[in-house]
């Protein structure tokens, strides 16, 4: 396994976080209430912080003489290794609690995991964040709950939110051949061992949320492989603005 | 529609061990489990609690300031409470 | 005779209650006060709660396109803060008997009023610099002192404000400090920003003195302690020093130091423009209001679920215990 092996895999992780930051970033200042309002930005930062663990990491990994912010504003959008879920966009309320829960109970159970690493500093990172996700977990099922048997309108939005991003949700367990090697190595984390109880602990929930789980067979998949949905070229035009227009400069 | 706001919270935060909770503000929620969440985002962002309370602001009952004399003014001449009421020589000690 | 009784009666009520703030004695939300602090209160209270809400709005634009993660972070915090201080502010303002719904249908329908200086745009990465710096400096001079005024909510809502403020002038200095140690096209951003936001900073301070209609009750409340002028003329005597640090150049050709006085003179301003952007004639007026309403109306249905989940679940806690 190559410092590269180990590059890609944490892109593999920490792009989820990035995007999923800077998604939850575009709603501050436009919540349902100031407190949740709040309460999603504390979710924005807790992401944001991890984003950075991981790419100084990077950055100390890479034979270049690179930073954080190369590492998070200047890769093309096919060196993205994020899953299609997270960059999907704020619809609603719904989807973004619906979007938070899915990614929540995968990002816990994959930092348990990471936790056993090999790797001191994927163990360290992966210890820090569990607590911040394990309130993000709780947060977004809380939230489900009520939109799911609150009123027969956010019922109803809830369950769209559901279906719509269903889909996006198996893709959370494919290995990439760079996934399998890292895996195999004792570094990375075998997701595929995490499915079963993934979909058992969504499906208790979305049960007590009165809502269904749809019947989808067929999912969505290429972010893991930088092929992303359309949206992503518009998050990565806002976020990558400055980098791109004033090259080299410090901020 | 039903038009109903989120009710009212009380704040209540312990800074650490020891000490004991404290009023620190207010907040809308709509029920216990989100207020103590809400309070917890919105009161302790930077590292300002380890435990919190929160109470439903109408579940408070107060004194009314109307009542004030005959609610706190009846102490005021009970100086025998306080130590200093009692004299004693200046050259006695651990007392 | 009944109504004359009456009116002494108040005359009295009044007198204690003044001599009461003259003593500092805080004054507590259920303690009997005159129908016009109350009122007073709401009013200012309030328009300082919408100014951090709406204050969200230019800042929070650049969240997205923050240039570095350091700096997105750090705005992110600062701008979840001003959620914080408006939601601070709002429940002060619930003390006095007033909901945070009926002052939001206030900011809302353009009845209320907020500062002014957040209808202005912010369109380069260095207006947040410039925002932070001048915007949040000119606030803090205004907000220190009403951590001892008279009303004990409103007072201990600020003692916070002011504590968790003070990274936020020097995340916006540290901005400007980058950029004026940087290319030359940083620099000339940097220069852009203080000429675009110098004069609305000063119009902040709020309308002169001899145009300023609520002063002398004001500073009878401790809700001011010092006139607008005076704390237009602190703020520019602080700032301009501050501004010869970075390098850049205040843009008003009359800004001169007076040895005499010890402070600096400064030309006219632009009191017309003032008054255009208050009367909901700034670049941004219908913008910020739109934004903050629709927050708020897309957001009712999410309210509604909540409430309606809170309402199932005690039925059910009450079943369960018959």
């Amino acid at each position: 396994m190559t410092n590269e092996n180990l590059i890609q895999y944490i892109y593999g992780i920490a792009d989820n976080s990035l995007i999923l930051g800077q998604r939850i970033s575009e709603l501050c200042g436009h919540g349902p209430t100031l407190e949740t309002d709040i309460a999603m930005t504390n979710m924005a930062l807790d992401l944001l912080g991890q984003t950075r663990s991981y790419y100084q990491y990077v950055a100390e990994l890479s034979p270049k003489d690179i930073t954080e912010d190369d590492v998070a504003f200047l890769r093309t959008e096919r060196e993205y290794k994020n899953v299609l879920l997270v960059e999907q966009p704020n619809t609603d309320f719904a989807y973004v609690i619906v979007r938070q829960y899915f990614f929540d109970v995968f990002h816990f159970m994959l930092l348990k995991e990471l936790e056993n690493s090999k790797n001191v500093n994927f163990q360290a990172i992966a210890k820090k964040s569990l607590k911040e996700v394990s309130y993000h977990k709780r947060f977004s099922g809380d939230w489900l709950k009520r939109l799911g048997d609150g009123t027969e309108e956010s019922k109803q939005k809830a369950q769209q939110a559901i279906d719509d991003l269903w889909v996006y949700t198996d893709e959370l367990f494919h290995m990439t051949d760079n996934d399998k090697a890292v895996s195999k190595a004792g570094y990375g984390v075998d997701t595929t061992n995490l499915k079963d109880s993934y979909y058992a602990a969504i499906t208790s929930l979305l049960k007590e949320a009165t809502l269904d789980i749809p019947d989808t067979k067929y999912f969505q998949k290429g972010g893991k492989n930088g092929i992303h949905t359309e949206h992503m070229g518009f998050i990565l035009s806002d976020m990558q603005y400055m980098q791109r227009t004033y090259p080299g400069m410090k901020w | 529609m039903s038009k109903k706001n989120w009710p009212l919270w009380e704040v209540f935060v312990r800074s650490k061990n020891g000490l004991e909770h404290r009023h620190f503000g207010s907040l809308h929620a709509p029920d216990p489990d989100m207020a103590l969440k809400n309070a917890r985002d919105v009161y302790t962002r930077r590292s300002e609690g380890v435990s919190i309370w929160v109470v439903e602001s109408k579940n408070i009952k107060a004194s009314n300031p109307d009542d004030n004399g005959e609610m706190f003014e009846p102490a005021a001449d009970k100086a025998y409470r306080h130590p200093t009421f009692y004299e004693l020589p200046d050259d006695i000690e651990h007392m | 005779m009944e109504n004359m009784k009456e009116k002494e009666q108040m005359k009295s009520l009044e007198d204690i209650f003044e001599a009461k703030i003259a003593r500092d004695e805080k004054i507590e939300p259920k303690d009997w006060m005159p129908e016009k602090y109350r009122k007073t209160h709401i009013r200012q209270i309030s328009q300082h709660a919408h100014s951090e809400i709406v204050g969200m709005l230019p800042e929070g634009n650049w969240i997205t396109r923050a240039p570095s993660l350091r700096r997105k972070v750090a705005l992110l915090a600062k701008v979840q803060d001003e959620a914080g201080h408006g939601l601070y502010l709002y429940s002060a303002c619930e003390t006095l008997g007033i909901s945070r719904e009926e002052l939001y249908d206030q900011l809302h329908s353009g009845k209320a009023k907020y500062s002014s200086i957040f209808n202005y745009p912010t369109l380069t990465w260095a207006d947040i610099g410039a925002i932070g710096w001048l915007v949040d400096g000119a606030a803090i001079i205004n907000q220190v002192p009403l951590c001892s005024t008279s009303f004990g909510p409103y007072a201990r809502a600020m003692v916070r404000v002011c504590k968790e403020e003070s990274f936020h002038q020097r995340q916006g200095y540290e901005i400007m400090m980058t950029l004026c140690n940087g290319t030359q096209e940083q620099k000339d951003m940097a220069q852009d920003a203080l000429n675009r936001w110098w004069w609305p900073s000063l119009m902040m301070l709020g309308p002169t003195d001899d145009e300023s209609t609520h002063t002398e009750q004001s500073m009878k409340w401790k809700l001011k302690r010092k006139t607008n002028d005076e704390l237009r003329q602190q703020f520019i005597d602080q700032t301009v020093p501050q501004a010869d640090i970075l390098g850049l150049k205040v843009p008003d050709e009359n800004l001169k130091y007076n040895n005499e006085t010890g402070h600096y003179n400064f030309g006219d301003i632009d009191w017309e423009e003032f008054w255009q952007v208050v009367k909901g004639h700034g670049m941004c007026n219908k913008e910020r209001i739109s934004a903050r309403k629709n927050a708020w109306d897309n957001g009712e249905w999410v309210r509604d679920a909540a409430i309606a989940y809170a309402d199932k679940q005690a039925d059910k806690e009450v079943k369960e215990a018959v």
